[in-house]
């Protein structure tokens, strides 16, 4: 592996609790042992990491930058903010109630510091995800929020990942371990937002989700970094049996966005549900990578992901499903549909289906179309002028999904900022936001 | 208010509408029926502006102007409604949505005062109401998963909602039952006076029992063949349209 991230991983190791030094160890074993992915390397066929060719740099330790024009939702409930890296306890607030705990690797006691060694990376599978031992190499400080069992956490725990844009290159490494005890339920919302002007940051983010038995978790990752941002991360996570986690994805174009989703059916019962959408315009550049991994009986999964692309923008969605021997009667269903807005706009999409049992239920589609003359021309029939009815249907192709977000305050963070994403003129937006108003 | 001269249009490249003549006073209803293919949807898919549609000879002027000048929401904005043979459905925009981006997309052109949006949506429910459709279908996608008698009553909302001045129902009344005939004629008697104008698109002299015309036209082969009153759909009716043939 070429040495562009050597720094950081040099920095980690300085500022980095002592007890992660073996994790570094075993993070850079694998990080520095393989090769960079390229456009042969099966799982980056399509991507172009041309952005990462370039020295990144660790965050100065104590820098805390004001930041101006970034916008995440503003949710009830306990809430940690981390600008270029750093932890802001001015801009953060604790307010959990019995049954949840939630720190920073960095405060950890001794006892806090065993659970957290005991359990990182135990959903992660380093060799096939490889920017996870990356992560694991760099890693100077995470979260970690435990919920004990039987515990309901009714306020949403917010975590916001903010970078500044105010140093070129700069290399920002985020980890989020939770863990759900047995009959738990929590929700979680991680928001990651950038100054749209600046330098570029990679960030490189992963969450580790360990659902016990009959835990329920709504995750939501709001990838909202615009302009220059490269991230690199994913969201790993495993469900005992009669778990629940109910994902919600989404992604706004930068330079750069690759998330990976991986969710491992462990515990007979289990259900996931996982939606997305994504929104590439300009030059970007979102690709999502999504495996759906059913290793147990009797478990269901399903899966849909929308996306609108524009301009000269490419998005790739691959959905894997891997059904093990052993887990008859699942359940796995999963649908990627895609819109162009533009004719040099450009989508590689593929489900990719791996069935080893024979009594399953599993049903995949996924579609890319224009849109649709015939429906803009009966809106034009009725008065709606050309520019409002392609921002109508835009906003009608991902509608369904928005509404699927279970945690209202951000599904009324979500609504108008992405009716205002497809229209020019604010005017144009006006009848999808008052749809409300019933 | 709408005037039809010489109208030639062809849909990729084949030869549809060949010459017809249509000329429609304000206040007057005129029924069109004719056999299957004729061209009837196609004049008023080519009258709306329809993407495809394309005109080769003619002219056609509503109010005055030029229609196949304007650009298809302009059409509307001047007074034309289609309710369309087939609805489309817009999954993922609800009808209220479209309902009033409609309404205030027409009044902001016809210079009209804005609606507020409760007093929209009171209006909206009413009509709902006339056309006899559950409240639930204001909050579904716009014809999304509607039966088809469903989407013609969704139709008739819009245009009792855009207060058109010419309007075309391209068969309206196909697929509805009894009852469903009776709420479009009602709903057209309603809206009948002397500043507006009907032209429809029926198979069945039935309709004209609750709607009485002005005038009855055969289009036949792109081309008005025959035109008579009332009792020419009673004639058609126990004829057929064999007997014009020689005519087309
Ligand atoms: N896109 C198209 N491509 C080729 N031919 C077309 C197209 N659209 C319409 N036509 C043809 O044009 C002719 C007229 O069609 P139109 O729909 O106007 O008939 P109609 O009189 O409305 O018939 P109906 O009573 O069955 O509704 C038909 O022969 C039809 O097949
Ligand atoms: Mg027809």
């Amino acid at each position: 592996m070429s040495d562009f991230m050597q720094q950081p991983q040099e920095a980690a190791a300085k500022t980095a609790p002592p007890w992660l030094a073996d994790i570094h160890a075993r993070g850079q074993a694998v990080w520095q042992g393989s090769p960079m992915p390229t456009r042969k390397t099966e799982d980056w066929k399509y991507t172009n990491l041309q952005p990462l060719q370039q020295k990144f740099i660790a965050p100065l330790s104590g820098s805390a930058p004001q930041l101006s024009n970034v916008s995440y939702p503003d949710l009830p409930g306990s809430l940690l903010v981390f600008t270029d890296g750093g932890y802001r306890e001015d801009l953060s607030r604790l307010e959990l109630p019995e049954g949840a705990r939630l720190l920073r690797f960095a405060e950890a006691d001794s006892d806090q510091a065993e659970a957290i060694r005991e359990h990182l990376g135990r959903a992660v599978n380093t060799g096939r995800h490889l920017f996870a031992s990356l992560n694991e190499a760099t890693l100077a400080d995470g979260v970690f929020l435990q919920v004990d069992p039987g515990a309901v956490i009714e306020q949403p725990i917010h975590l916001v990942w903010l970078t500044s844009g105010q140093v070129d290159a700069l290399s920002v490494t985020q980890r989020l371990l939770v863990r759900m005890g047995a009959n738990s339920q929590a929700t979680v919302v991680e928001s990651f937002a950038n100054t749209a002007t600046g330098g570029t940051a990679f960030t490189n983010g992963i969450s580790e989700l360990l659902l016990a038995d009959g835990a329920r978790l709504d995750h939501c990752r709001l990838h909202l970094e615009q302009g220059e941002a490269v991230h690199i991360g994913g969201v790993h996570a495993t469900l005992a049996a009669n778990a629940t986690l109910n994902g919600f994805h989404l992604a706004l174009g930068s330079r750069l966005k690759r998330i990976d989703l991986v969710v491992e059916h462990r515990g007979q019962g289990a259900h996931c549900e996982l939606n997305g959408i994504y929104l590439p315009r300009g030059e970007e550049q979102v690709d999502y990578h999504t495996c759906i991994e059913h290793a147990v009986p009797h478990c269901t999964s399903n899966e849909t992901f929308r996306g609108i692309i524009g301009d000269s923008a490419s998005a790739i969605f691959n959905g894997r499903i891997h059904i093990h021997p052993q887990a008859q009667k699942t359940r796995a269903e999963l649908s990627n549909k895609n819109l162009l807005t533009s004719h040099q706009a450009e989508v590689n999409t593929k489900p990719e289906l791996e069935i080893y049992a024979d009594d399953v239920q599993c049903a995949h589609g996924a579609t890319v179309a224009q849109m649709d003359p015939a429906t803009l021309h009966y809106l034009r029939t009725r008065g709606v002028p050309r520019d409002e009815a392609e921002v109508m249907l835009s906003y009608g192709f991902i509608n369904e999904l928005v509404e699927s977000v279970h945690c209202a305050a951000v599904h009324d963070f979500l609504k108008p900022m992405l009716a205002r994403r497809f229209a020019r003129n604010p005017k144009l937006t006006r009848h999808i936001l008052e749809d409300g108003d019933e | 208010m709408l005037k039809i001269d010489n109208l030639h249009a062809r849909v990729e490249d084949k030869d549809i509408l060949k010459g017809l003549n249509l000329a429609v006073q304000p206040g007057e209803v005129h029924a069109i029926m004719g056999p299957n293919g004729s061209g009837k949807s196609t004049l008023g898919h080519v009258l709306a502006g329809r993407p495809g549609y394309q005109v080769t000879a003619g002219t056609a002027t509503l109010l005055g102007q030029d229609l196949l000048a304007l650009e298809t929401e302009e059409r509307a904005h001047l007074g034309l409604f289609l309710a369309f043979q087939y609805p489309v459905e817009i999954p993922g925009v609800s009808n209220m949505e479209f309902l009033k981006a409609a309404v205030d997309a027409v009044r902001e052109a016809r210079g009209l005062e804005a609606i507020d949006s409760v007093g929209f949506m009171k209006k909206a429910r009413e009509i709902c109401k006339q056309v006899d459709l559950d409240q639930s279908f204001l909050k579904r996608g716009v014809n999304e998963g509607f039966s088809g008698g469903e989407k013609k009553r969704n139709e008739l909302m819009q245009m009792m909602l855009l207060e058109p001045k010419l309007c075309i129902l391209d068969e309206t009344d196909s697929g509805l039952d009894i009852d469903a005939l009776q709420v479009v004629a009602k709903g057209v008697n309603a809206m009948r006076d002397a500043g507006r104008s009907f032209v429809l698109v029926t198979h069945y002299q039935r309709l004209l029992n609750y709607i009485e015309p002005d005038h009855v036209h055969v289009l036949a082969g792109g081309r008005i063949v025959k035109s008579g009153d009332k009792s020419l759909a009673l004639e058609l009716e126990e004829k057929g349209y064999a007997w014009l043939e020689d005519a087309a």
